[in-house]
């Protein structure tokens, strides 16, 4: 039986229920053209604007094993050869998408690396400052562990049927009580746990309005971000700022490198020399999937999420696993919010999560309910806000404005584009009830 | 495990679902609940199962008082229940259905689903099922959706087994398969409650049968009786079972379908080269288990549907690529399978729901303002017309019983010119009053000498109402048939098998 002849059965009797009904192909241009306008814009970039000189990448730090020589190459040239592999990719995608094949998403990570890097040596040319690999890259570890670990509550709470809008609220929330307790204890392990607790009760009172009262999710997630940046910016200017030194001045966790690992030249200074709170997030990633996917807490949060009423007439509580899920993502939330006052700089500022919040719920759709695509997305999102950070150091010629616009914009496309058909749990955003 | 309920009541507000109800059922039997949609027979075994908590009036297992909070605690008791909307997650494999709320695990609470798949393989093999434990249930045919839930419901060795209406998605030979399980665990000592408003069935395996009708138990009744003695004691009154209709007068004008194709967003064949024509002043009724097609064809129809390839002429006017206004313009009338979410607004009164179609100019809308005068009027005519049982034009659809909402739909449908009328699944969830008056609506429409389409998963309606009976399964037509097509062959041709090759080829069937 050929694929095209499926849905009529072959032979007086046979049996009907294994042919599969017969599928043609969908494909879309909306990736090639996509890649089409990123390369014309980037042509354009490269012919108004040419940079000549070289570009000098530094890929080693000075604890390494062995030192791995600065790479310096001819800017514009490399950066042409780049955009000829981005052209490259972007006829293969035509190619594949005329026989109506979708294209690949190895095709699209090949794409954005050759411009990636067209752009960097663009952009080094003739700085008098080498750019540093290692330090675009771990500081991209760095700034993405907010986001990582706000996205890990988000698919926590997610997966189990509460939309939680409310992780910008619990990132602030966190923050703002490791500043307080961390400095009054002087002990950043207690403001840790302090921002674990303040960003689970968040997530209570979250709870409190979508599970029990059954308020819309959205709502109290959006107003209980607002209702977070209130209270801190109060305290903040009325508490914090008068009461600076004693209150407002926290021990930061050192970084603890691993021995040896850390002089593996760019990966061991990427990964391996990075603080606690660094570590406890490969950890989490790790623990939250394997928790979600293996476990009998996991199928029971994820039948909760999908089809809640299944799970009750199998006599699943669905308010208590909503509640315990929800409590759990909170305290995943907070870590993420101690990582500013307590690893990142030593003091809180006024809405000093800036939206990372919003950005972790990206990045849980980004990376389709699943823990490690989602902190995967984390990841780019840190390195987009990193690498403006390096290229206003090297003295990047493109106005500031725009290279902070550049993790949103990457957002953007990463969730309206590049994502695909990602499908949320089925129940998430509706309240239970019975009848 | 003998199992008894004592004077149920439970009430809803001011409705009272089920009025001190007393039940009693065997071990070995299979007891028949018999009544009519929204009689109340879902909410008694809600009660039993711990979902709901009854007002009044105790559940017993051999003679012994029960408290159950939840649907856990009647799991616990041997109570098991095969659902009529099926309880399985879709994204989970078959073994994780199964093992979901009673998991068994290793150290550190990691799941041991290779028990799970065993204990599958093993109730498959008891009752001959060909399920496999990893296979995600959405990917799964109903039919074998519905073993899982049994399977699910065996799992916990449960000694009562309630099956809440389960053949409304079964092709009669799966419903026959279905009867010989139940036979089969009756045999074994479980004690059976089948819930369901289908005669046939009811007489086919029925030791018992309690007859219920707004909440009350109004009798009960021995397997030996006939149709119209049962059908009357849960309607009533005495009903019609017959739909009274002439032979067709064939006309001119013709709707015809030539190699339509409907493309899901996955991009899989959902309506696949369906040709088909239907002349002026015949019923063409589409018949087939749920989800092979019909609510694609039907949507395709009426544009709504987006990927849509080939041809639909009506009286040689082509009709794809149109859109839904232009294609309402042109004379067809349509009455969506389900009412509730593409007929009607809920929170809309009659009279608002009646001219939802018409509101882009006279007599009911006038530069722009609605013209009430003329709406109630109009409203006031169908609402007598179309014996739509309220208290007043202004009632909110929403609080109108299944069959008073789809008279609505069908006064709005039928109050325009028509020259084609699609009336998808026109009778689920209606009372039988209103079956008859619906079809005795749809058999005056075909007389009125426009082509009728009637989608029916129910085969009694579709023989019933039909000229020619045209079958779908996975999208694709198995052939299209006189209404006195023998069951069996119907049956047949349900899963996939043309009458042609079908064993009971009978020479007249195409």
């Amino acid at each position: 039986m050929t694929a095209t002849t499926a849905g009529v059965p072959a032979a007086a009797g046979a049996p009907a229920s294994q042919d599969a009904p017969r599928a043609v192909a969908t494909t879309t241009w909306k990736a090639v053209i996509g890649l089409g306008v990123v390369l014309v814009l980037y042509a354009l970039l490269l012919l108004l604007s040419p940079h000549d000189g070289s570009a000098r990448f530094l890929l080693s730090t000075s604890t390494d094993l062995f030192v791995l020589s600065t790479f310096v190459v001819p800017a514009m040239a490399t950066a042409w050869v780049c955009g000829g592999v981005g052209l490259a990719v972007l006829l293969l995608a035509a190619v594949r998408t005329r026989a109506g094949r979708p294209v690949p998403v190895w095709a699209i990570a090949v794409f954005a690396a050759a411009l990636l890097v067209g752009f960097l040596a663009w952009a080094a040319a003739g700085s008098p400052r080498d750019l540093s690999v290692v330090g675009l890259l771990s500081g991209s570890v760095a700034l993405c562990v907010p986001i990582v670990y706000g996205a890990l509550g988000g698919v926590i709470g997610e997966r189990s049927g509460v939309v939680n809008i409310a992780i910008e609220g619990q990132l602030l929330a966190g923050a703002f009580t490791a500043a307080i307790v961390g400095s009054i204890t002087d002990s950043p392990w207690a403001g840790l746990v302090a921002a674990v607790l303040a960003s689970a009760l968040v997530a209570l009172v979250l709870g409190m309005f979508t599970i029990t009262y059954k308020v819309n999710q959205v709502i109290v997630g959006v107003v209980l971000n607002v209702l977070v940046i209130g209270l801190t910016s109060f305290f903040y200017s009325e508490v914090l700022v008068p009461n600076a030194e004693t209150l407002n001045t926290t021990t930061r966790f050192e970084r603890l490198p691993v021995p040896f690992l850390e002089r593996i030249p760019i990966v061991g200074p990427v990964l391996f020399n990075q603080t606690i709170v660094v570590y406890l997030m490969f950890v989490a990633v790790a623990v939250v999937w394997f928790a979600l996917f293996r476990t009998r807490w996991g199928l029971r949060v994820r039948a909760v999420g999908e089809h809640p009423k299944a799970a009750d007439t199998v006599g699943i509580d669905v308010v208590r696993t909503r509640y315990r899920a929800v409590l759990i993502g909170g305290a995943m939330a907070g870590m993420g919010g101690a990582f500013y006052t307590v690893v990142s700089i030593n003091q809180f500022g006024r809405e000093m999560t800036a939206g990372a919040g919003f950005i972790a719920l990206a990045a849980v759709i980004f990376g389709k309910w699943d823990p490690l695509r989602a902190a995967l997305a984390g990841l780019l999102f840190g390195f987009a806000t990193n690498l403006q950070n390096v290229l206003s150091v090297v003295g990047s010629p493109v106005p500031s404005q725009f290279m902070l616009m550049l993790p949103y914009v990457v957002t953007l496309l990463a969730v309206a584009g590049l994502v695909g058909r990602s499908r949320a749990p089925a129940a998430a955003g509706d309240a239970y009830s019975k009848e | 495990m003998r199992l008894e309920l004592r004077g149920i009541t439970k009430r809803f507000g001011a409705l009272v679902a089920n009025d001190h109800i007393d039940l009693v059922v065997e071990p070995g039997e299979i007891h028949c609940l018999l009544g009519e949609n929204g009689a109340g027979k879902s909410t008694l075994m809600n009660v039993l199962y711990g979902l709901y908590q009854a007002d009044e009036g105790q559940i017993l297992l051999d003679d012994a008082v029960q408290e159950f909070d939840g649907p856990g605690d009647a799991m616990a008791a041997g109570i098991g229940m095969v659902h009529q909307h099926f309880m399985l997650v879709p994204v989970f494999t078959v073994a994780e259905n199964v093992m979901l709320g009673h998991e068994s695990t290793r150290a550190g609470g990691v799941l041991d689903l290779d028990a799970a798949r065993a204990k599958v393989t093993e109730i498959s093999a008891r009752f001959g099922f060909h399920v496999d434990p990893d296979a995600l249930v959405e990917d799964l045919p109903v039919g074998v959706q519905q073993r899982v839930e049994i399977i699910k419901a065996l799992s916990h060795d449960a000694d009562i087994l309630v099956f809440d209406e389960p053949t409304a998605v079964l092709t009669p030979q799966e419903t026959d398969e279905l009867m010989g399980i139940m036979r089969q665990l009756r045999d074994e000592g479980t004690a059976i409650v089948f819930i369901t408003h289908k005669l046939r069935e009811v007489r086919e395996v029925a030791d018992r049968i309690t007859v219920i009708r707004h909440g009350k138990v109004v009798g009960e009744a021995s397997p030996s009786a006939s149709d119209g003695e049962l059908a009357s004691l849960m309607v009533g009154r005495a009903v019609e079972l017959v739909v009274a209709k002439d032979e067709p007068t064939l006309r001119e004008n013709a709707l015809e379908v030539t190699d339509l194709e409907v493309v899901g967003p996955g991009g899989q064949v959902l309506v696949d080269r369906v040709s088909f024509s239907v002349r002026g002043g015949e019923v063409l009724v589409v018949a087939g288990v749920q989800g092979n097609g019909q609510t694609e064809l039907t949507e395709a129809l009426l544009g709504l549907q987006e990927q849509v390839r080939g041809s639909i002429q009506l009286d040689g006017q082509e009709l794809v690529g149109r859109t839904v206004r232009q294609i309402l313009r042109a004379g067809v009338g349509f009455v969506p399978e389900d009412r509730n979410t593409d007929g009607l607004v809920g929170e809309f009164t009659i009279a608002e729901n009646l001219v939802l179609d018409r509101t882009d100019g006279p007599p009911f809308v006038r530069r722009g303002s609605l013209q009430l005068r003329a709406r109630d009027s109009f409203a006031r005519e169908k609402v007598a017309e179309f014996d739509v049982r309220t208290q007043g034009i202004e009632t909110r659809v929403g609080r109108l019983s299944g069959g008073n909402q789809q008279k609505v739909v069908l006064a709005r449908e039928l109050s325009r010119e028509l020259r084609l009328f699609v009336a998808a699944q026109p009778t689920r969830g209606v009372d039988v009053g209103s079956i008859e008056f619906i079809h005795k609506r749809i058999v005056e429409t075909r007389d009125t000498g426009i082509p009728v389409v009637v989608v029916s998963t129910e085969l009694d309606e579709a023989v019933a109402l039909a000229d020619r009976i045209m079958v779908m399964y996975r999208g694709s037509v198995v052939g299209i048939v006189p209404a006195d097509t023998p069951r069996d062959t119907l049956g047949l041709m349900m899963a996939g098998i043309p009458p042609e090759t079908g064993p009971q080829n009978e020479g007249d069937a195409a």
